[in-house]
């Protein structure tokens, strides 16, 4: 061990600054230990500890500025289509819905309500992406959806201030399930009003007649059965959001 | 008056990186399994026949692991700041100070680690001479560092896999990188392990020197106070270091 710098030193100096370094570290356990507790003694701010809501938010702002229309999820082949697709969660999905009445509520501006049936949303240029849905449990399946891509829908309806604005707010019909999505995640080429499953038109348990399919974010954004459609400057409630998830949530 | 030759063995600055990156680690292991939970897809065996599941109930319960899948990412992308910028600063004063030349293993590290796992097993007596670490010391801390750059990247391409496509389509995809990350994860563990054992082998000696700095060794004191018996004893404790 000769590439060390040595020294020879007494008995004493060797006990006193052994009991510095060890003063030195005890005081930094004793730090940790008071920082872990004062973290959780913070207020909780949307099921989430106020610091870690502050990180998420600053995360945020740190990982939107990567997102880009250029960067697409990645596509599938059709034969990589798994066979049977989850179904999780339903809250928004009462059972006394009739999707037959549908209408979709596109709110222009508070007071401007357009109600649009899911024919007219069919006659739209249509689009069709087969990529890795995931979902925010850790799970993820390659799914085929169709639909029209909500950059289309923005300029057949002339929602051109709206997308000016920053978040878009979706519900369910009943408000029993809500998101809310940056505008530029939700122009993104690959976000779509969606209709068609694998092929078919979308089933009930996953989200007819309307759903959003939003592969730059995780699953808990992917709003099924669609009531209303808004734009804002603030946050649209999102209810995962609410429970403590990051806001943003994006992939 | 007694004096003893000190050996000025860990520079402070890897002291401080080293016990930063203990309880971070710790942090974003155990955020990690809150966040694993959710979807605890990973095992031990082969076809229908699973030997070790990742993770029993039990080990959930005990460490009450389920239902906190928020809080666990919430902690998660708090900690894994830390944890890279500790780790990336570790890295570069480790090559500004040219501290890597005693960790890097150099050529004889590769054949020489086999003779140093002898030894520790109890097969073999007598270690190659050795300057700071030894060869199986030099494998393992250069690899525990790799894994760290493992984990962030593959933490990375999981976290932004449609922002980072190229890193998630480098690592093999979603599901791969997610995988290697928990293999990573693992494997940290298991060094842990190995890490505390030997540590706890090598004695008194060698832990201090984590956390002052140097490590006392039987040099030729300026007096004679110094019994032979007193050298013997010190010598044997640093002879493993």
């Amino acid at each position: 061990m000769s590439v060390f710098k040595e020294e020879i030193v007494s008995a004493k100096q060797i006990r006193k600054r052994t009991l510095l370094s060890f003063f030195f570290f005890f005081l930094f356990i004793a730090a940790c230990i008071v920082g872990w507790k004062w973290l959780h003694h913070q207020p909780q701010d949307n099921g989430a500890l106020k610091p870690l809501r502050t990180v998420l938010n600053t995360n945020e702002i740190f990982f939107s500025s990567l997102l880009s229309d250029k960067h697409l999820a990645k596509t599938f082949p059709v034969s990589k289509v798994v066979s049977k697709i989850r179904v999780n969660g339903n809250a928004g999905m009462n059972a006394d819905f009739n999707p037959l009445t549908w209408k979709l509520q596109l709110v222009r501006t508070p007071g401007d309500t357009l109600y649009i049936s899911i024919e007219e949303i069919k006659s739209l240029p249509k689009t069709d992406i087969i990529f890795d849905f995931k979902c925010i449990e850790g799970w993820s399946q390659v799914t085929h959806w169709a639909g029209v891509k909500f950059s289309d829908f923005v300029k057949r309806y002339g929602l051109v201030n709206q997308s000016q604005m920053q978040y878009v707010g979706l519900n369910t019909p009943d408000k029993g399930y809500y998101v809310g999505i940056d505008m530029k995640s939700i122009l993104h080429p690959q976000t779509i009003l969606c209709y068609e499953m694998n092929g078919m038109p979308l089933p009930i348990d996953q989200g007819a007649p309307l759903r959003l399919i939003i592969p730059v974010k995780y699953g808990i954004k992917h709003l099924k059965r669609i009531g209303t459609i808004f734009f804002s400057n603030v946050r649209p409630p999102d209810y995962w959001y609410e429970r403590g998830y990051d806001y943003f949530s994006g992939l | 008056m007694l004096s003893k030759k000190i050996i000025k063995k860990h520079p402070l600055a890897i002291r401080w990186f080293h016990w930063i990156n203990f309880p971070v680690l710790a942090v974003m292991i155990w955020s990690g399994i809150l966040i694993y939970w959710a979807s605890d897809v990973y095992r031990l065996g082969w076809g229908n026949k699973t030997i070790l599941k990742f993770f029993p109930d039990s080990f959930y319960k005990a460490l009450n692991i389920p239902f906190r899948l928020a809080e666990g990412m919430n902690v998660h992308f708090l900690f894994m700041w830390i944890f890279a910028i500790n780790g990336l600063l570790y890295l570069l004063y480790l090559l500004f100070s040219k501290e890597y030349k005693l960790i890097f293993p150099c050529r004889k590290s590769f054949k020489e680690a086999w003779l140093v796992i002898l030894h520790d097993l109890h097969i073999k007596k007598g270690v190659p001479p050795q300057k700071k670490y030894n060869a199986a010391q030099r494998i393992a801390y250069t690899g525990v560092i790799f894994m760290g750059l493992g984990s962030l990247l593959t933490g990375l391409a999981i976290y932004k896999p449609v922002q980072l496509y190229w890193l998630c389509n480098m690592l093999g995809g979603y599901e791969w990188a997610r995988a290697e990350h928990f293999i990573l994860t693992i494997l940290f563990c298991l060094f842990f392990l190995i890490h505390v054992l030997q540590v706890c082998k090598t004695g008194w000696n060698n832990f201090r020197g984590m956390i002052t700095g140097f490590e006392v060794e039987p040099g030729t004191p300026p007096n004679t106070e110094a019994t032979g018996e007193a050298v013997v004893t010190i010598h044997s404790e640093t002879i493993n270091t």
